[in-house]
């Protein structure tokens, strides 16, 4: 025996945890390469384009030709032309986002438009198209305004989308690996076989908790590096408060998948189990979309869903660059989850 | 809670009234007051049908299971207030455990050896089950013989001095067998105890200092294995079989009467007759045989077995249940 730290069971338990892991290639495959690609499509997906041009159609009749042509005028208008029908059509469609018709009444020029004023398209192409007409027409603005452009990451739909995915990661990660990894041995008979040994049981608890934090580090690194260099995400904060996020958030949902897996005795009960626990949080806690989206009586439950703080304080440390001290509510949160699963865990844990 | 006298200082196993009811509907009466006592440097066997009860005491021996009732003391400690020190001195084999495939021998064993004070270097328990070879091997490499021994490997890692074995060679080829029988033979000769259960009658009888046949949650009988075959009160089973016009209509107990015949049992197409003296019951059954015009197809003597012990504790049972449904 070399040196003692190596013979302790937290070592021992915790090597043979590693060891199954990473001889297991595609559960590496899986847990590392998974978060990337689904970071890599969305990132793509949703990139930041400068706003196209609208799509909107003038209804033939009287004055038509004129209205079109003024249209024309505006680079941020792409301008097609039909009869009534096929301008309802291409509404539908959503090849067109408005409907401009021209009126003459007693000789004074007037439109009418046409749109669904449940479509964001719709509302903004009635406001630019109303804006051009008004100003051929000789609207004098009264007040000088000046427009800023600016591209700063950060704030773009991918600067969004990386904490959230890092949060997703943690807490996929947590639960399926623990939780799978407890039920399994607990049909080889495996935990059964170690509390024949005098193995201390919060030695083996310790083990899983230790191993879910180191498997995490690199899922976390890749994913942190591929947005950096392919999309340029950058770490406005600290990265000693991202890593406290991330070593809290392992230990919040390891202490998660140890409570799912207290008592399950076969893999499809506790895939069930979490399934069940993970469906709310990749709905509610705002890992695609702003958790605010959601009506304003449920946002105290999906503000104490065990993910959504983490997200949350990713997010300020990684967008906005928050120092501990502004994410400590978050913090007192998660750290909460992890203590009491954990305490519940160990209590009504079922070895055999 | 009992205190343990001094006696029980000097046994290995000590169980006084052991009950355990699962809970469940209707509850299982797994064990139904079981009194053992298994001594120091001593192999015990605990034999009978499944369902018999055997895994059970095993485990509430163990300190797997609690006992709904009764005391169980180990190497004159206590379960309720020395587990731990119990643990550091047993090993234990359970009837099926699927060490992980990914981890190597010695990673195994070295895993196990980290849950102890004091042991042997895994490296050692190795030698010991003779897989020195296979060291560096994945488990999911080894044979079902292989693997069995690295499991009895994880129990002797923590040099125990008692060691429980929970149907050791269930399913083995015969080789393996041999290999276990050998590693527990020597266990028991450097002064190690043993408790084992087994299906297999001669494995009993060639390992065990003693055992006890178990039969829905009691204790049939216990003693040593040749005790246990002089108390048939028949040391010989003559084993015959007949064919002629009438051999079907012979009823089941045919030649109980002749003299020196203790029981009759039938093993698919042979009868067999426990004899106290088979010079005397042979002729006469053969006389008998002559007289209802039968033909002797087949005649062999032995000396009876523990596997006869068995049979006949367990052909009660049988006759019990289902009321003269002999086999």
């Amino acid at each position: 025996m070399s040196s003692s730290w190596k013979m302790h069971p937290v070592t021992q338990l915790f090597l043979a945890r590693f060891r199954e892991f990473i001889r297991q290639p595609e559960a590496v495959f899986w847990s590392y390469v998974f978060p990337l690609v689904m970071m890599i499509a969305l990132g793509l997906a949703f990139r930041s384009e400068p706003m196209e041009a609208i799509s909107i159609v003038v209804q033939d009749g009287e004055g038509a030709e004129l209205l079109a042509e003024t249209l024309r005028g505006s680079k941020s208008l792409i301008v097609s032309s039909g009869t009534e029908l096929q301008c309802r059509q291409q509404l539908r469609a959503g090849q067109s986002e408005l409907i401009v018709v021209a009126e003459t009444n007693n000789s004074a020029a007037g439109y009418r438009f046409v749109f669904d004023p449940t479509r964001p398209g719709s509302i903004h192409a009635r406001d630019v198209v109303n804006d051009v007409l008004q100003r051929a027409a000789g609207r004098q603005d009264p007040l000088k305004t000046t427009d800023v452009a600016i591209a700063e990451p950060g704030s773009r739909y991918i600067d969004f989308l990386v904490p959230g995915l890092i949060g997703m990661g943690l807490m996929g990660g947590g639960v399926w690996g623990v939780g799978y990894a407890i039920v399994d041995m607990r049909i080889r008979q495996v935990l059964k076989r170690f509390m024949g040994t005098p193995m201390k049981k919060p030695h083996f608890v310790a083990a899983m908790m230790f191993s879910r934090m180191i498997f995490m580090i690199p899922e976390i690194i890749v994913v942190l590096l591929v947005s950096r260099f392919l999309f340029g995400v950058i770490n406005h904060g600290s990265y000693l408060n991202v890593m406290l996020l991330i070593v809290l958030g392992a230990f919040e949902f390891a202490g998660i998948g140890l409570l799912i897996a207290s008592r399950a005795k076969t893999l499809e009960a506790v895939s069930g189990l979490m399934n069940l626990a993970m469906v709310p949080m990749w709905i509610g806690s705002g890992i695609f979309f702003s958790a605010k989206r959601f009506p304003e009586f449920v946002q105290p439950v999906i503000g104490l869903l065990p993910l959504t703080p983490l997200i949350s304080a990713l997010r300020q440390v990684m967008q906005e660059g928050a120092g501990t001290i502004a994410i400590l509510p978050e913090i007192a949160v998660i750290s909460v989850w992890g203590v009491l699963t954990f305490a519940v865990a160990i209590r009504i844990f079922r070895w055999e | 809670m009992v205190t343990c006298w001094t006696a029980c200082m000097s046994l290995a196993i000590e169980c006084r009234q052991l009950t355990k009811t699962w809970p469940g509907n209707p509850p299982v009466e797994a064990v139904r007051g079981v009194d053992l006592q298994v001594e120091r440097g001593t192999c015990f066997g605990v034999l009978g049908p499944n369902g018999a009860g055997k895994t059970t005491t095993i485990e509430i021996c163990e300190g797997l299971v609690q006992a709904t009732s009764g005391d169980a003391f180990v190497l004159g400690k206590n379960w309720g207030t020395q587990a731990d020190e119990i643990r550091q001195e047993i090993g234990i084999s359970l009837q099926e455990t699927r060490l992980s495939e990914k981890l190597t021998v010695l990673e195994t064993l070295t895993l196990f050896r980290s849950f102890y004070r004091s042991g042997m270097n895994p490296e050692d328990a190795i030698a010991k089950v003779s897989l020195q070879e296979k060291s560096n091997a994945r488990i999911k490499s080894l044979s079902g013989g292989q693997r069995q021994r690295v499991a009895v490997a994880t129990a002797l890692v923590g040099n125990p001095r008692l060691l429980f074995l929970d149907e050791p060679t269930t399913g083995l080829d015969p080789q393996s067998r041999r290999d276990l029988w050998r590693i527990i033979t020597e266990f028991r000769e450097a002064g190690g105890t043993v408790l084992l259960t087994t299906h297999y009658m001669d494995e009993a009888e060639r390992l065990c200092d003693k055992v006890a046949i178990f039969d829905r949650g009691r204790i049939l009988a216990i003693d040593t294995p040749q005790k246990l075959i002089s108390d048939l009160g028949a040391e010989h089973v003559v084993v015959f079989t007949v064919s002629g016009e009438s051999a079907a209509a012979l009823k089941d107990d045919f030649g109980i009467s002749l003299p020196g015949v203790i029981s009759v049992r039938i093993e698919s197409e042979h009868r067999c007759l426990s004899v106290r003296e088979p010079h005397i019951a042979i002729p006469a059954l053969l006389a008998l045989i002559n007289e209802r015009s039968l033909r002797l197809t087949s005649l062999t003597t032995r000396q009876a077995t523990l596997e006869d012990v068995f049979v006949h504790y367990a052909g009660h049972r049988l006759t019990d249940e289902n009321s003269g449904a002999v086999r």
